[in-house]
């Protein structure tokens, strides 16, 4: 472990490991510094510009893009950083929809926290408006929406896509005020090769990549997600009797937090009408709904005359470890046969 | 796994899922990785950024091949020729690990001559790659360290697949790959939890951790521990069992979370056998296609249900939590069979919850001896896990094998070609493959969406084979098999390359494994499903 490097931020001294962005060193040391397009988990691109501070001896500097040195001494706070923040902001609010009301993000909006930190002139911010710049809302994908109208550009999505997912799948298309995110051929989402993994969606610090209809959950549970075998860690959120969401646990030893598609959005078929939510017999050739008990007695009925190796199981790798222990202790002891095998070779 | 647990000593991933993206050099054998395990599809690329060697190995072009360096198409069932090709490649050009070998390996020589019958023409003409690119990719493992090698069904769902593993094992060993951080050979787990049920001796030969029933002292433990005598006969397998019912030897059928009616190779055959059973119980979370057949379905919950462990394919003994009560009158599944086990008047299942089941788990089973569920709520622990102070263990093999003499084992290989190759009728050879928006059959059918992204089930064939047969991309068409046949579109596409199609198997509107073999590997007993002779029309 490398020494760490002591420096100063608004009259604090503050330590952070070799290779910190001055940024960072003051976020993780609750120094509030306005950012919008770094991410803890991408390499920073340093394409906002809100995130400049006063470094003794140096100009405004981008802190994303700055690591920290000894002895270096920060200043996050002064007229006129306040005054190029201003206009840096500006240029990202321009032509943002901000019905902030109907977007998901409201409240958890990073463009929201900006405008509360430096605040904005609505009027001049209207008077530079191009009334004629809209995109269309991309509805194709059935887990999230693109909203163009709601983007502004930091690329974080883009860098997602390249560094966690690694697809590449989207980048930016067109230049100048009509910049924007788009796949090959600027096609709609469904139509490119993306995978659907939602990374790019859980980062984006405004509206413009929400979960379709998001329900908030009212609590959240760590379980493991039940799909392949990857095993990765999950956040269940659950309203009431129902599951509502699902999120990566943050650095989770085998998944680092992230997810596919079928872990964060896949969830859906345990609150589906078509479960079975009774035992069934089949009686006349029908199955009927039948109760536990007589389900459980029947079975043991029948079963207690099959003992013996003209009885099989086949268990289940959906099902827990206990589950399988119980299943195959079942299968040797009351059964009395080593006929058990599960789906391992399929 | 029967492969690795001869060479090895033991079947299961020898390294770590975050340790594949510091490798410098990775196979990717018989996995598409990126669909059938996403989040280590993520540490492949990620590896690949950092500059990575990627090889490649499928009949297929799957997704993973954009970004290798090496892309090996063989034909389907030419594994081993290919591997021993390379391990022949690695040997001459002196770049095994003589120091590694003569410590921790036996077997070298006869392994050594058995690469002589593996010529470049012989290897080139059963895989369809040319030597100079078999050299290439021998060299490129061989040279750039740590290599892993990771591997899936497509190495295994073969009759010889057994061969296949061993076949990956020994590129490993010769190359000093296994024990090392970000080396080792991988064989990807499918489910959320086969590794944590073949743990648990929900297998015909082992009870928990790998304790053979044949072995009088293993079945002496658990004797007493049950306290009943067990029988020291091996049982069937997944098909045996089929085939058993089919004959009438298994009169009665427990059935637990599977749809053998579209998973199950040689699908028509098994249902048949489902139909001539005497009773039949199934236990599921939905009334599937195999459900529907049965004498009593039992509600089963789901794992966002009910709270126990699963065990990923890193041998990582992970906690399972409950997150809603279990829909109406569902029940866990321990919960169901110990309620008939004492409805039957057994002793040893009056468990209350599924702390008390772990804990008798680990009373029985030294690997998971050392896990308790206070533990657990710390973090995961991958085993083996011998004692409560032990930490678990993320790399195996560091010191000495599991096998009996302590060493890794190089085995002397033969090819053996598929038990099905394409003759006159069935000019053709169907591979299967998953979909990352799919999981096997059921569960992924229910969630909205899914189907959407999946696109539903297309043949996908080669350009020039859809010429000969006058076939346009989406037209419909009849496949057909030795034993079975099923209508379908057909995508026109060159992943796939000549003489070879494939079809994914989770839609019961093409139940692929109609089509699929049962033929079965001599030792694994796992199905031939990744080669099967068909012929195609348009319908």
């Amino acid at each position: 472990m490398s020494e760490l490097v002591t420096l100063t931020i608004d009259n604090r001294e503050v330590k952070a490991a070799p290779g910190t962005s001055v940024l960072r060193a003051a976020l993780d040391n609750g120094i509030y510094v306005p950012h919008l397009c770094d991410h803890k988990d991408l390499t920073s691109v340093g394409v906002c510009r809100v995130c400049l501070v006063e470094i003794e001896g140096r100009r405004p500097t981008v802190s994303c893009m700055t690591p920290v040195e000894e002895g270096m001494v920060v200043h996050t706070a002064s007229e006129d950083l306040d005054k190029t923040r201003k206009i840096n902001l500006e240029l990202l609010v321009l032509n943002h929809d901000y019905d902030c009301q109907n977007c998901a993000q409201n409240s958890k909006c990073q463009l929201q926290d900006l405008t509360r930190y430096i605040g904005i002139d609505e009027e001049r911010i209207n008077a530079m408006r191009d009334p004629d710049l809209s995109w269309d809302l991309d509805q194709s994908n059935p887990y999230y929406l693109r909203d163009m109208n709601r983007c502004v550009r930091c690329g974080i999505c883009v860098r997602t896509c390249e560094e966690v997912q690694g697809d590449e799948c989207i980048d930016f298309a067109f230049r100048g005020i009509e910049t924007t995110i788009s796949v090959l051929g600027d096609k709609e989402i469904l139509d490119s090769t993306c995978t659907t993994c939602g990374e790019c969606v859980v980062r984006c610090p405004v509206g413009a990549l929400v979960p379709r209809n998001a329900i908030e959950p009212t609590y959240e549970v760590e379980t493991v997600c039940p799909f392949c075998g990857c095993g990765c860690g999950i956040l269940v959120g659950a309203r009431g009797d129902k599951i509502v969401s699902s999120r990566g646990i943050p650095d989770y030893p085998s998944s680092g937090g992230s997810l596919c598609v079928k872990g964060r959005y896949g969830l859906g078929f345990v609150n589906s009408p078509e479960r079975l939510t009774t035992p069934l017999i089949r009686k006349d050739g029908e199955l009927v709904e039948a109760s536990w008990e007589e389900a459980l007695s029947l079975v043991a009925e029948k079963l207690g005359q099959y003992k013996g190796d003209q009885f099989a199981t086949i268990a289940s790798a959906k099902c827990t470890v206990e589950d399988n222990y119980v299943i195959q202790k079942f299968t040797r002891a009351v059964m009395g046969t080593n006929n058990i095998d599960h789906c391992a070779r399929l | 796994m029967a492969g690795l647990a001869i060479t090895l000593g033991s079947g299961a991933m020898t390294n770590t899922i975050a340790e594949v993206g510091d490798a410098a050099c990775i196979i990717v054998a018989g996995s598409s990785t990126t669909d059938a395990h996403p989040i280590i599809g993520y540490q492949v690329k990620k590896a690949v950024r950092q500059g990575a060697k990627l090889i490649v190995v499928n009949p297929q072009e799957v997704p993973l091949v954009r970004f290798s360096d090496i892309f090996l198409q063989i034909k389907p069932g030419s594994d081993v020729a290919l591997l021993m090709g390379m391990a022949k490649v690695i040997v001459e050009a002196g770049l095994h690990d003589r120091e590694y070998i003569e410590e921790r390996c036996e077997n070298f020589e006869e392994f050594r001559e058995s690469l002589k019958e593996y010529t470049p023409e012989f290897v080139s003409d059963i895989t369809g790659v040319p030597w100079d690119k078999i050299t290439e990719a021998a060299k490129m493992y061989a040279e750039n360290n740590p290599a892993s090698i990771l591997y899936c069904m497509g190495i295994t769902q073969h009759s010889h697949g057994t061969d296949n593993v061993m076949a990956i094992s020994n590129l490993g060993l010769i190359t000093g790959n296994i024990g090392r951080v970000s080396g080792g050979v991988n064989p990807l787990r499918g489910q959320n939890n086969v590794q944590g049920s073949c743990d648990m001796g929900s297998l015909p030969n082992v009870y928990t951790g790998y304790q053979q029933v044949a072995n009088t002292d293993a079945r002496q433990k658990f004797e007493k521990a049950w306290g009943v005598p067990l029988s020291g006969d091996p049982g069937l397998t997944h098909t045996e069992i089929f085939d058993a019912a089919y004959t009438g030897e298994i009169k009665a059928l427990y059935l637990v979370g599977e749809n053998p009616v579209l998973t199950e190779s040689n699908a028509a055959h098994a249902t048949e056998a489902m139909k001539r059973l005497d009773f039949f119980v199934v236990q599921d979370i939905f009334l599937n296609e195999t459900a529907q057949l049965a004498d009593v379905v039992l509600p089963a919950a789901s794992l966002m249900e009910k709270n126990g462990t699963t065990v990923n394919t890193e041998r990582r003994v992970q906690r399972v939590r409950k997150v809603i009560e279990p829909v109406g009158d569902a029940k866990p599944d321990w919960w169901i069979v110990s309620a008939i086990a004492n409805e039957m008047g057994a002793e040893g299942f009056a468990f209350n919850s599924a702390e008390e089941i772990f804990n008798e788990i680990a009373s029985v089973t030294p690997s998971y001896a050392g896990i308790t569920y206070e533990r657990l709520e710390e973090g995961s622990i991958q085993w083996p896990c011998p004692t409560e102070d032990h930490p678990g263990t993320p790399i195996l093999h560091t010191g000495k094998f599991n096998t009996p003499s302590g060493k890794g084992k190089l085995m002397a290989l033969e090819y053996r070609p598929s038990e099905e190759c394409c003759d006159f009728d069935y000019p053709l050879i169907l591979t299967t493959e998953r979909n990352l928006y799919q999981y096997h059959s059921t569960m992924t059918r229910y969630s909205d969406g899914l189907d959407l992204l999946s696109g539903g089930e297309h043949i996908k064939i080669n350009p020039s084979d859809a010429e000969k047969l006058g076939i346009n991309d989406g037209d419909l068409v009849e496949v057909k098999s030795r034993r079975g046949d099923l209508k379908v579109k057909a995508k026109i596409t060159r992943r796939s390359q000549e003489g070879v199609v494939s079809l994914g198997f989770h839609f019961s509107e093409c139940p692929t494994n109609l089509l699929t073999s049962s033929a079965l590997d001599p030792l694994a007993k796992t199905p031939e499903t990744k080669v099967c002779a068909i012929t195609i029309q348009k319908a």
